[in-house]
């Protein structure tokens, strides 16, 4: 029998850390007290937080025994669209943990922390260069965080020009993180119809477009994982009636030294450093969400910034346009450093060469599952490619069953059920660190999984059997939520 | 999901297109969503309903209906000044998926205009837009 | 390049397969006007060995301890962190795992953060905490929003020693809202002066910092009572060093709304200030409006306990424009970082770093003041309190720079009227030689 990448194997069980915990054990080098007691004023004193006491035995075995209930990349592949997992260089972990940088102190005077700054100011103008923008904020601690940015920046612009307008265009395959970033800016969010090809339509978009419009967001390439074409077009109208064009650069993985963003029309985009630059996903985060704007637009970036002169690098924050401050300090500095160790250690040949590959291998994936897997798009994709699972529904076999199956046999599941304009979406990103082998694997395991599709459809309502867990009781979270003990 | 023809439809309620129910009590008008919209949401876990003395006009919005993934906002099928709320929802939103019509009401009205139950359709009318709609 | 996988044959092959005859030819759907990008115009790659060499030469450029004694807080504290802890933490498991849409494979990921909610929850004395927001700053920001959305009245009243870099991103967050946010003096001995919080209109939220930028300890119990005068409005606690609630009242037992703040002193490297750690926590009664990612306890098919993303209809994947924030990735692990941070630290071990902290201190503070040197503010501190070394002090504090000592964060920056005074902080991290090195140096 041929094996599958997903095996079974011995993991443990291990309770939560107040169930193992036993008063009075230490995990912790208390440090040697070298001062006196001082009195404290008891009526501020509490009685300190009910915390399990454990052995730095117990700690360690608990998380590593967690560790091994997770699927990482470091484990597989994760083909999941718009979320770009490429592997995550290890250099890139020791250089963000050198004590020099670790341990800097933000609100250190420049004299001292001239490294950290001269790292921000390199980065900014990599960035520019990648996206062909003038001007980068490095502040945005993720995606939607920049985008809240850019929003606020499209929001600047229009009161420096003594107007307010009210709305905003959405395409209707965008993430859920543009309306809400817009909304928070109190922009009433315009839905706009891709058209039968999958992307935005001039004459549609001219339609909606008026003096009461700040603009449009667009995703390039779009959650369908196709470049908008048209979007030069596109940026003619919005610009006509004085509106600024926003890209979501959550899909920039596919057209590193391909595209000039500014030359497709863009005023304004954010990248995501934990997406195209490889920084890690970390389960959650952290990221960080730079924003790229043009020219006309430097004057609205986020305080501070980073200039340099006669070769010493400081903050400046005289900039009275300025929309202000997103984060308490200069942004996810950690991740900033993580993303330029990348970029110096890839240049731009290799960038670009892996925006390169990350199309080939969608492209391949596509080519090679369309006869399986339903493809609403069948046209050359960029960097992911999106099916659906119409074929398997004749048999009862969901989306939500092909990725509950995927799981055992060792790939995490694509992004299902987005975008929203496709029923029953399965999103496949395989990124440029995926080698052909493995994406042979992920291809011979989905035609196996629609095999059993049909001919033993349970094997897949009940999947998967292999992890800690089986299929979760979201219902019951959801009515009756229990949130912590 | 439910075929149509195994779908509720009392025939003592009015219905609207947004698949909100109405049906006339001693004291007012009773609101709910038909077994159609409780079947198509899926297993609900919140319903979030006005307060008592809330008044709203024939399509405004009253309230929403969540499942795990999904939220469905709740129209008001004719105006009125919300008199009583179903606070068993609270503790049992799932009552809206076993008796959409009966425990699983969400709020009883004052109607602004009483002619306005008129406008709403009838069962056979709703399950002829159901049909209508099918695939 | 050991990051591309791919050889000249697969390349070959994989082009075969989809009918492309160049790795050009694949992007022939882009525009020629878009195009304009041929090259990438940036330095050559580096060596792994050419990056390590690169990477110290900019890290040596960087005032950090041992060589250099830096006594700043201000928002971001040296804390010792457990060589076990950043073992675990440093698990690819945990690194390299994407947010845990997938729970059946991410149970490692979600009872880690289910722990975390729980300690915070124990830990600001709360009852529901999310899985994080960005920072103590955008934390503070989404709160005051989020008590907006539950009040339905567009005024918040910040107290002005809460972290000025906290209260310019609440401006920043507010700027395109219309909703007016009013500051609340503080009083001569450090505190937040909440007299005028009853002639301030309807309020949607009260919200201080304890301890504060001063690193004073505000009178919570009483700042709540006057927050609460008006039944509606919110009490919101921020704060930016959490180690302090190892020893003082935790803001829920004071009558804390919400409590909001920073989390970068549990576990997390200071890095050059970020990424750090928003931790968010609230009563029962805002859990519908919270922001963020929450993670519920729940059971399998099988009957087993396991762990989900839940009530994620708040959020914006689901709700999008109406969704209670626009946050997608959060800090997850610092998140983690932080747990592991609370657990390896225990109880017992939060309640005596706390009280070594505030020791070390309150020794250089007394020192300082048996020295001549004035304290200002008379409230209690906790790890940093302000000194007033006198106006003429700048040349001093440079050139104190050159003995390597960063004599603390000089305030009038942020406060033009504290010219003289600066913010000294000491953790378990500053040796008694340093305290009394130190000492010697300002006081002479």
């Amino acid at each position: 029998m041929k094996e599958t990448v997903g095996t079974n194997g011995l993991i443990f069980n291990e309770p939560l850390l107040w169930e193992k915990g036993v008063s009075g054990r230490t995990g912790f080098s208390m440090p040697r007290r070298d001062v006196d007691a001082a009195p404290v004023d008891e009526t501020l004193t509490g009685e300190g937080p009910d915390f399990p006491d454990l052995s730095e035995v117990d700690l360690v075995r608990h998380y590593v025994r967690l560790s091994q209930w997770n699927f990482s990349v470091d484990n597989g592949m994760y083909p999941l669209g718009s979320c770009t997992m490429k592997y995550n260089p290890k250099t890139n972990e020791r250089q963000a943990s050198l004590p020099g940088i670790a341990g800097a102190h933000p609100l250190l005077p420049e004299s001292l922390c001239q490294g950290t700054l001269q790292l921000m100011h390199e980065l900014s103008g990599y960035l520019c260069r990648i996206t062909g923008m003038d001007a980068v904020s490095l502040q945005p601690a993720a995606g939607a965080h920049g985008e809240l940015t850019g929003m606020l920046i499209i929001y600047a612009y229009h009161a420096a020009q003594g107007r307010t307008r009210s709305k905003i265009l959405i395409p209707d395959t965008a993430h859920g993180t543009n309306p809400a970033s817009a909304s928070l800016c109190g922009f009433a969010s315009i839905p706009v119809a891709s058209n039968e090809k999958g992307i935005l339509d001039p004459s549609v978009v001219a339609d909606l477009m008026d003096e009461d419009t700040a603009g449009i967001m667009v995703t390039n390439p779009n959650t369908l994982g196709l470049f908008e074409e048209n979007i030069t077009e596109v940026a003619k109208v919005v610009h006509e009636k004085g509106g600024l064009v926003y890209c979501d650069g959550a899909n920039m993985n596919a057209l590193m030294g391909q595209v000039n963003m500014a030359d497709s029309g863009v005023d304004v985009l954010h990248l995501n450093l934990h997406k195209t630059f490889s920084t890690p996903h970390g389960g959650g985060g952290p990221g960080a969400g730079p924003v790229c704007v043009a020219k006309a637009l430097e004057p609205f970036l986020p305080v501070p910034r980073v200039v340099e002169e006669n070769g010493r690098y400081a903050f400046s924050w005289d900039h009275p346009q300025s929309v202000g401050k997103l984060h308490a300090f200069w942004g996810n500095f950690g991740i900033l450093v993580r993303a330029y160790s990348y970029i110096r250690s890839m240049g731009g040949e290799y960038l670009k060469k892996a925006s390169q590959l990350a199309v080939l291998n969608a492209n391949y994936i596509k080519e090679r599952l369309k006869d399986t897997y339903h493809l609403p798009y069948d046209r050359p994709c960029m960097h992911e490619c999106v099916f659906t699972d119409r074929h398997q529904q004749a048999h009862k076999v969901s989306t939500l069953d092909i990725a509950k199956r995927l799981m055992e046999y060792g790939f995490h599941p694509p992004t299902v059920y987005f975008p929203l304009v496709v029923s029953g979406a399965l999103m496949i990103e395989p990124t440029e660190t995926e080698c052909k082998a493995d994406l042979d694997r992920f291809i011979d395991a989905m035609k196996a999984i629609d095999a059993e599709a049909k001919e033993n459809p349970d094997l897949l309502h009940e999947a998967p059997k292999i992890p800690k867990v089986r299929r979760l009781d979201e219902v019951t979270a959801a009515r009756k939520p229990c949130l912590r003990d | 999901m439910k075929e149509i023809g195994e779908l509720l439809l009392p025939e003592d309620v009015r219905y609207a297109e947004d698949h909100e129910w109405a049906k006339k009590t001693d004291q007012g008008v009773r609101i709910g969503i038909s077994d159609y919209a409780q079947d198509q949401l899926g297993d609900i876990v919140f319903v979030e309903l006005p307060q008592v003395g809330d008044a709203f006009a024939k399509g405004d919005e009253f309230g929403t209906v969540e499942s795990v993934k999904a939220v469905s906002e709740l129209y008001m099928p004719l105006g009125g000044k919300v008199i009583a709320i179903n606070t068993a929802l609270e503790d049992a939103p799932e009552k809206v998926n076993t008796a959409p019509y009966a425990e699983g009401w969400m709020i009883e009205i004052e109607p602004e205009d009483p002619a306005q139950m008129d406008t709403l359709m009838d069962k056979e009318t709703y399950l002829n837009m159901l049909k209508g709609s099918a695939p | 390049m050991r990051y591309l996988p791919h050889t000249d044959a697969e390349i070959a092959e994989m082009l075969q397969a989809v009918g492309a005859n160049s790795l050009k030819e694949l992007f022939a759907s882009i525009p020629e006007s878009c195009c304009t990008l041929n090259q990438l115009d940036l330095p050559e790659p580096l060596t792994e060995w050419e990056l390590d060499r690169h990477m110290q030469a900019l890290a040596g450029a960087m005032a950090v301890s041992p060589e250099y004694k830096v006594f700043l807080g201000a928002g971001s504290y040296e804390h010792h962190i457990p060589a076990a802890a950043s073992y675990v933490l440093s698990r690819g498991e945990f690194v390299t795992a994407y947010t845990p849409y997938q729970p059946e494979v991410s149970q490692g990921t979600l009872q880690a953060i289910y722990e975390y909610q729980s300690l915070v929850t124990r830990l600001l004395g709360m009852d529901v905490a999310n899985a994080s927001m960005y920072d103590g700053a955008s934390a503070l920001a989404e709160a005051l929003l989020m008590a907006i959305r539950m009040t339905r009245r567009e005024k918040v009243a910040v107290s002005a020693a809460v972290h000025p870099l906290y209260r310019k991103v609440v401006e920043t967050y507010f700027a395109p809202t219309g909703y007016e946010v009013v500051e609340l003096p503080f009083s001569e001995n450090g505190r937040t002066d909440l007299s005028g919080t009853g002639d301030m209109g309807e309020l949607a939220a009260v919200a201080v910092q304890s301890p504060n930028f001063f690193g004073c300890v505000e009178d919570l119990a009483a700042a709540a009572a006057a927050a609460h005068q008006d039944e509606k409005t919110l009490f919101i606690v921020g704060f930016s060093e959490p180690l302090a609630y190892g020893l003082y009242n935790s803001p829920g037992s004071q009558g804390a709304d919400i409590a909001c703040g920073e989390g970068q002193s549990f576990g997390i490297p200071r890095s050059y200030g970020g990424p750090g750690l928003g931790m968010f926590a609230a009563k029962q009664k805002c859990l519908r409006q919270m922001p963020g990612r929450l993670i519920g306890k729940t059971t399998d098919a099988n009957g087993r306990r396991g762990f989900v993303l839940t009530l994620a209809t708040r959020e914006q994947h689901i709700r999008r424009e109406k969704a209670t924030s626009n946050i997608c990735s959060n800090q997850g692990l610092c998140a983690t970082s932080a747990a592991v941070y609370m657990a390896a630290l225990g109880g017992t071990g939060i309640r005596q770093l706390a009280r070594l902290n505030y020791d070390k201190s309150e020794y250089l503070k007394s020192s300082l003041k048996a020295a001549g040197v004035s304290i200002p503010f008379s409230s209690a501190t906790f790890n940093e309190f302000v000194a007033d070394f006198g106006e003429g002090f700048d040349a001093a504090w440079q050139a104190l720079l050159e003995k390597k000592i960063v004599a603390g964060l000089p305030l009038a920056r942020f406060y033009p009227e504290m010219k003289g005074r600066y913010l000294l902080c000491a953790t378990e991290t500053h040796a008694k030689e340093d305290l009394d090195a130190l000492i010697k140096e300002v006081s002479s």
